[in-house]
């Protein structure tokens, strides 16, 4: 593991040929989002047109990874089938554990394989398996005939599986870890899909020579105080993300109706409270963390006449339900679990997936586009509907849904609407609090509420320019590439402070990069948006749709001067970046 | 003397801090296999979790198994093991009903609990604890 020597596992699926790289030198770019970056660089990823068969998928772990409370994600880079840029998505679950366990710091995945295949890879062995049975099969089902069939190290391993939507090539299909994580958005599970790779397994079941001190003990013992001891983490343990909806709605920035509004008459009962007091069973963890942020919903339906009932379990978060909630707006809460487990089922990014069915409704109802285009007549609030029109884009059963498959604007750009289209790079995020959000996903380099998160800023600001926004956008991008190379959870940006985060580099021999994190942070950042850039994406080119500046946020409508000034000065600290 | 229970095994979130504890503290390892317990889930992660642990048995049949008394009842239920007597046998892992101790394949000596307590002060959830008084031990 990343202490003592960084192993990298290439996989050549077209071959079917198995390489054990050591590259200790990865070390200076920290791990995780560095030093996967440093590789996709290499390996000339930017190069290889999406989609192609040698489009090389690497997952990382950093040399944090299990040895800290929370530092539980793995990262995956990829050129993006969706975007044709940059592609990073993390995932939690088990994996980042496992890997740890497994002794593998990087795997990269290249080729094609001729039949649709799994592999199964272990701290000694990497198998490639018969997956011809399993395609065409949806996410939960395939995760129980690969447990039912793979007995080793149950508990120790984690499952990694696509649904019918990325088989078919929807550009947002994401890929399921361990049943209730993902790795969901930029078409990861897509690009699998490309390569005929139903699904990994990993095992982890091996030790490790890493020299546990009393030093790294205590450490150990400080950090899990405060996450159990202390509020840093209580509201993602008590209601989870979706404690945000209710705030969010109060001050009119929760997503709804397409973007027409920002308050959503129905909040209340798709709310973190309603979600809590009526419908949550349980929380479960990532493997390495105390907090149990993962709210498992109880979705009970009757089948039949009289007393007929099954349940199914499905794990909510504020994204979801905003995306397949209020922005479609859905009047309860049980109707929000029907939907999230529809998009499980089916493999495909629930916010992608929730924003391009409310730019079709509203499509709909304009004109743009009719009955005879989807083939079913959606309506804002009809469950049923929507869970059918999920089947269809999933499965691309006409014209229409495949183009809406290549992403919302793709099919705005098609058929008109690109106005109220409610895409900011992709799909966006949970948050209408202001423009600073608005640009901060538009020009994030994966286009998530993560990168920068510019909603705390239009929510927190009391200086509030343009100038002020760009300055809390650069330090919040550095400060979480670095935690995004240990390979930290995000929620625990609290947690670990620039401190802290020294201070765990410095126990497990670390020093240099504890010494230089901050510049190794804009290495990271220079070297990402260097390779953004030459994959074609352009920071002069961006656009904020209209409906933006037409629907009232936290902070009013949107200021077009404000928002492009901030446009202009983030495309120029990008390029003056990586000249 | 007080011995390890789990209490309350649907209360687990699987987050195997107690399993890096007992590496951590007892063998000054970073491992999930040199754990005396195991956290797995009982069929998929939505099937919920069980916790396998030594029951502390107060005649315990591993010890009985063990030809060199590496392994010696301990007062109050459960066992002392004396790692200088071990020859590394594996019949104590044999003899365990519940699976409770396996054979490190490179050191070869058991990982068994030793009823230290060290992983309850590692459960979020208190779903395992030190508890004094012997009772049956029910497994949910």
């Amino acid at each position: 593991m990343w202490i003592n020597d960084v192993r990298v596992l290439h996989i050549d699926l077209t071959n079917r040929k198995v390489r054990l790289e050591h590259r200790p030198d990865l070390k200076d770019w920290i791990g995780g989002t560095g030093a996967a970056s440093k590789l996709f660089e290499e390996l000339q990823g930017h190069e290889i047109p999406a989609g192609d068969d040698k489009s090389p998928i690497i997952f990382a772990t950093g040399p944090l990874n299990g040895v800290l409370p929370l530092m539980t994600k793995v990262v995956s880079i990829y050129r993006s089938p969706y975007t044709g840029d940059w592609g990073e998505s993390h995932a939690g679950g088990r994996l980042g554990m496992v890997m740890a366990y497994a002794g593998i710091d990087l795997l990269v995945i290249t080729g094609k394989s001729e039949r649709p295949v799994y592999l199964v890879i272990g701290p000694h062995s990497v198998e490639f398996k018969d997956a011809r049975h399993l395609w065409g099969l949806d996410v939960f089902t395939t995760g129980r005939l690969i447990r039912l069939h793979e007995k080793r190290a149950s508990g120790r391993r984690s499952i990694l599986r696509i649904g019918p939507a990325a088989e078919r090539g929807v550009k947002f299909a994401g890929v399921n870890v361990d049943t209730f994580r993902h790795f969901g958005r930029l078409g990861l599970g897509t690009l699998m899909g490309m390569k005929n790779l139903k699904a990994i397994v990993v095992v982890g079941d091996d030790s490790t020579h890493f020299g546990v001190n009393p030093e790294y003990t205590k450490f150990y013992k400080e950090i899990y105080d405060l996450v159990v001891g202390s509020d840093l983490l209580h509201k993602y343990h008590d209601l989870g993300t979706p404690q945000n909806v209710l705030p969010l709605n109060s001050i009119k920035s929760l997503p709804t109706k397409n973007m027409q509004k920002t308050q959503f008459e129905y909040a209340e009962n798709i709310s973190g409270e309603y979600f809590a007091d009526n419908l949550l069973v349980r929380k479960i963890a990532c493997s390495g963390c105390q907090v149990g942020c993962i709210h498992v919903g109880l979705l009970r339906e009757q089948f039949g006449p009289e007393h007929e009932y099954k349940y199914t379990q499905v794990s909510y978060d504020h994204e979801l339900i905003f995306a397949l909630g209020s922005m479609l707006e859905t009047k309860t809460a049980e109707e929000v679990l029907k939907l999230i487990d529809q998009v499980e089922r089916l493999g495909l990014d629930a916010i992608s997936s929730g924003v391009a069915l409310a730019w079709t409704t509203e499509a709909l109802e304009r004109g743009i586009i009719s009955e005879k285009d989807t083939g079913i007549k959606l309506q804002w609030g009809d469950t049923e509907r929507y869970l059918e029109a999920l089947q269809m884009l999933a499965y691309r059963v006409n014209d229409f849904w495949h183009l809406l498959g290549e992403g919302t604007m793709a099919a705005a750009r098609e058929y008109g609407g690109e106005d109220f289209a409610a895409v900011l790079g992709q799909e966006m995020a949970g948050y209408a609090t202001g423009p600073v959000y608005y640009v901060s996903q538009a020009m994030g380099v994966r286009h998530s509420h993560l990168d920068t998160a510019g909603y705390s800023f239009d929510q927190k600001a009391t200086e509030y320019t343009p100038e002020a926004a760009l300055e809390y956008i650069i330090s919040e991008d550095r400060r979480r590439v670095v935690l995004t190379s240990l390979v930290s959870c995000l929620f625990a940006r609290g947690l670990y402070t620039w401190d802290r985060v020294k201070k765990g580099l410095s126990i497990i021999g670390y020093e240099k990069q504890a010494e230089e994190a901050e510049e190794i942070g804009d290495e990271i950042r220079r070297l990402r948006w260097k390779l953004k850039v030459a994959m074609g994406y352009d920071p002069d080119n961006v656009k904020i749709p209209k409906r933006y500046f037409e629907t009232e946020t936290f902070r009013g409508k949107p200021d077009p001067e404000f928002t492009n000034k901030l446009i202009k000065m983030y495309a120029s600290h990008i390029k003056e970046l990586i000249k | 003397m007080a011995i390890l229970k789990v209490v309350d095994v649907d209360k687990c979130i699987g987050c195997m801090s107690c399993m890096q504890a007992c590496a951590r503290f007892r063998y000054q390892s970073f491992s999930l296999y040199r754990a005396a317990l195991q956290v797995k889930t009982r069929g998929g992660i939505s099937s919920g979790f069980q916790v396998n642990t030594c029951l502390g048995c107060t005649e315990p049949m591993c010890a009985e198994a063990c030809p060199t008394e590496a392994l010696i009842p301990r007062k109050g239920g459960g066992v002392v093991f004396r790692q200088n007597l071990c020859i590394g046998c594996g019949e104590c892992e044999k003899a365990c009903p519940v699976d409770a101790i396996r054979m490190d394949p490179q050191w070869h000596i058991p990982i068994v609990c030793v009823q230290c307590g060290i992983c309850t002060q590692y459960c979020p959830h208190e779903v395992i604890q030190m508890v004094e008084e012997v009772v049956p031990h029910v497994d949910k």
